[in-house]
């Protein structure tokens, strides 16, 4: 027993995060792990792959409803899915009002005082794409997830997601013990993806833990919100979930201290693999026509 | 024995430079600017002010907060004011200042009693609109003799961004055009409860003066309208200044805001003259009414007889004769009483020192009292005061005063034990320190449960009081009895 495992599933908004973290515990569940399912995002769409279900119901709602998050039993926002997974949603306020930050957090304190980890071998958070506040850092911060794994793909914007997201990783790897677990790289058939997100993860100070390839039978999944693993377990896609958690249950104690890199850094990187050309100062900030009488 | 003017200066200065040793240099170099021994030649008192304090020292200052709801806002009898989130700030500032107003608590008037939206952790995550939306509703329906509602902003309101002025339009269309006024006061803005004055100023600008839509106003002019700004009648300051102002001719038409109502807010652009007494959390609407309205203004001091002589001519000026020989039979008229009460205290008061540490308007207002009754007030200082108060104050102080501007704990005990005053005049927090330490104390905030202070009739009480305090029996029997051979 090496007790309970705590990770997180970050990555730029869109990018895959609650599809490949829930294919991939699902296959952790199927090596016999018990899961607990997190869901931070106000969106709560964290769970209905497991689920089969649109949207469960939120700690936060359920809370708002009954008057405090202290009126809930655990019983109350818990459900169980696909191979006995447990999921909560923390839930949220509508976009434009309120805090969501806070929600995160007063949803993880409920669910630990509650003690709904308990028994669990691995406790998941599936968190916004953009930590855009403290709350939002809640999972990071110490006692939480020990390893983060951060999806992202070979464009521009989820890479530089992903290093921004290892800003926040450093800042909680000193005061906390948070660590780095590597980079998810979800295909997006972008030129030169693999030695990109691979050039990426070294500077980062971390590794591609898994290059997952685009396959259509996860849309095809998704439709039935089920998951790969569920939907068609025999499938090259299942096994490609199987590798990931094979080697996020491997994982454990490997995580690193992230390096993030500076903008200019990140372009260069880009430029390296022949994706970006040098920039030619002279035509910043002009436009179509201005660089046709140029 | 008392100190030549050079020795005490110099006896200033020392005392400065000790509190300041124990600072780590940073916090000394800030400190510094902000301590000063008064040139008696200079325009200002020589110290930086209106600055953020330093963290990890117990300032004695309040919050936005403090200054909207607790000072301009809070005393408008006849509106309920919502302290807008969490219950602390509201339970804990609940009646904490003694604005006396005339009325039946809880069916017209509302001042002593705290409303509060009571944030639970779900408004702060789902947004609290709603909940304040519910609560005019509840407060319609429990108090419909309200005349207008404010929602003062504690420091979540503005984190989470709830939209309280949509919410303050859409209640207000639905009770016919009632006013409802948010005022973005939260307590993180700003260095004291400075900015909330100034928020809550301009509040009343934009909700009561400027607000849309045209309210029939029945009101007949005089010649002689004046209104009383920045008097929050404490212990009834604001009645017995009053009466002075209408002895002499004036009719008074609206009091800011002690006993002050939603209606003299609105009817006081109808005054020929508005009269200010503390400058600080009051001067901006003044200036707008003067800009806005031509509404000239001038400051009074109501603080001891000489000053209140000076004011009722002051103030007399800007009227005909009638109104300046008004001044003059008020002024006649008092005389013999407060002969009578300087006779009765001065000779047991002469010669005695001060130290003041308050808030607005009181470090220098009061300086002529204590004076009248051959008293020194040989320190002073300001909570959130700016560069114009200390300018202001130095009409009030006498060379070689040691001016301390957002004064420390540290700071002021160790002020306090090295001048050795015979009364100390400050607030609550640092009343007990001082008695401990054997120094005669009066609140000069509430006036110790007191008062009025401003006015003749407020004088007698003032010379009353701090004669009890400085002569009273007690300070002579309670000798430490490790200093028993003194």
């Amino acid at each position: 027993m090496t007790g309970l495992r705590q990770i997180a599933f970050y990555g730029k908004g869109g990018i895959g995060k609650s599809t490949t973290s829930q294919n991939t515990l699902a296959a952790l569940a199927e090596m016999g792990q018990k899961i607990l399912i997190v869901g931070c995002d106000p969106k709560a769409d964290s769970t209905r792959l497991i689920l089969h279900a649109k949207a469960q119901d939120t700690i936060l709602s359920l809370a708002a409803a009954a008057g405090s998050v202290e009126d809930l039993e655990l019983e109350d926002v818990m459900k169980m899915g696909y191979r006995d997974i447990r999921c909560v949603e923390s839930g949220g306020p509508e976009p434009g009002v309120g805090c969501a930050g806070r929600g995160v957090i007063t949803s993880i304190n409920f669910l630990e005082e509650e003690g709904a980890y308990d028994g669990a071998d691995y406790v998941s958070y599936d968190v916004l794409g953009d930590v855009v506040c403290g709350g939002f850092a809640m999972p990071i911060r110490e006692n939480k997830a020990q390893e983060i794994y951060i999806v992202m793909s070979g464009e521009m914007m989820a890479m530089y997601a992903a290093n921004n997201i290892s800003k926040g990783i450093l800042k909680y790897a000193n005061s906390g013990g948070v660590r780095l677990g590597g980079l998810v790289c979800n295909e997006r058939q972008t030129d030169k993806e693999y030695e990109l997100a691979e050039s990426l993860a070294k500077k980062l100070n971390s590794k591609l833990i898994h290059f997952v390839p685009r396959d259509n039978v996860v849309q095809h999944a998704e439709l039935r919100r089920m998951t790969v693993l569920e939907y068609a377990p025999d499938s090259k896609q299942a096994d490609e979930y199987r590798t990931l958690a094979r080697k996020i249950h491997e994982n454990v104690g490997q995580g690193t201290i992230p390096t993030p890199i500076t903008m200019d850094e990140l372009e260069d990187l880009l430029m390296e693999h022949g994706i970006m050309k040098a920039v030619d100062e002279s035509i910043v900030g002009k436009t179509a026509a201005e660089c046709a009488v140029a | 024995m008392d100190l030549t003017l050079d020795e005490a200066k110099a006896r200033n200065a020392e005392v400065i430079t000790e509190a300041l040793s124990v600072y780590p240099d940073k916090t000394a170099k800030k400190r510094a600017k902000h301590l000063n021994v008064y040139e008696g030649d200079k325009p200002d008192c020589g110290v930086k002010s209106n600055i953020k304090s330093v963290p990890g020292v117990m300032t004695i200052r309040g919050c936005a907060y403090a200054g909207s709801k607790g000072v301009v806002w809070g005393p408008i009898k006849d509106m309920i004011h919502i302290s807008h989130g969490p219950v602390g700030c509201g339970q804990y500032s609940w009646a904490a200042r003694r604005n006396y107003y005339i009325g039946v608590t809880g069916v017209d008037t509302f001042v002593t009693m705290q409303f509060t939206s009571d944030f639970q952790e779900k408004d702060i995550v789902f947004g609290g609109d709603k909940k304040l939306d519910k609560i005019v509703d509840e407060i319609q329906a429990l108090f419909p003799l309200n005349h207008g509602i404010t929602i003062q902003s504690e420091c979540p309101i503005g984190l989470i961004g709830d939209d309280i002025e949509a919410v303050a339009k859409k209640k207000s269309k639905e009770y016919d055009g009632k006013t409802i006024v948010p005022v973005r006061c939260e307590g993180f803005r700003g260095v004291s409860q400075s900015l909330g004055h100034h928020i809550a100023n301009d509040a009343v600008r934009d909700w009561v003066f400027e607000r849309p839509g045209d309210r029939p106003v029945s009101f007949e002019s005089t010649a002689y309208d004046v209104a009383i700004i920045g008097d929050y009648n404490i212990g009834g300051d604001a009645w017995s200044s009053r009466i002075l102002l209408e002895e002499m001719g004036l009719r008074v038409i609206a009091q800011w805001s002690g006993d002050g109502s939603l209606a003299e807010l609105e009817n006081t652009p109808k005054a020929k003259l508005n009269i200010l007494h503390c400058y600080r959390s009051m001067n901006y609407i003044s200036r707008y009414m003067e800009e806005k309205f031509g509404i000239p203004w001038v400051e009074y001091n109501f603080f001891g007889p000489s000053k209140v002589a000076e004011s009722l001519r002051a103030i007399a000026s800007h009227f005909d004769d009638h109104i300046k020989e008004g001044a003059e039979r008020v002024i006649a008229k008092y005389q013999p009483l407060m002969d009578a009460v300087i006779a009765k205290y001065k000779p047991r008061l002469q010669g005695k020192k001060v130290m003041l540490y308050v808030g607005g308007l009181r470090p220098r207002h009061v300086i002529g009292a204590y004076e009248d009754l051959g008293m020194e007030v040989i320190g002073t200082g300001y909570e959130f005061g700016h560069n114009d108060d200390y300018q202001r104050t130095t009409h009030y102080v006498k060379d070689g005063t040691l001016i301390y501007d957002d004064v420390t704990g540290y700071e002021f005990e160790k002020f306090v034990d090295r001048l050795q005053p015979d009364l100390v005049g400050s607030g609550i927090k640092e009343k007990y320190v001082f008695q401990k330490m054997g120094v005669p104390f009066r609140q000069m905030h509430s006036w110790d449960y007191s008062g009025p202070y401003h006015g003749y009739d407020g004088f007698a009480i003032f010379a009353r009081d701090m004669d009890m305090a400085i002569n009273n029996p007690v300070w002579g029997l309670a000798k430490a009895p490790w200093n028993a051979e003194q």
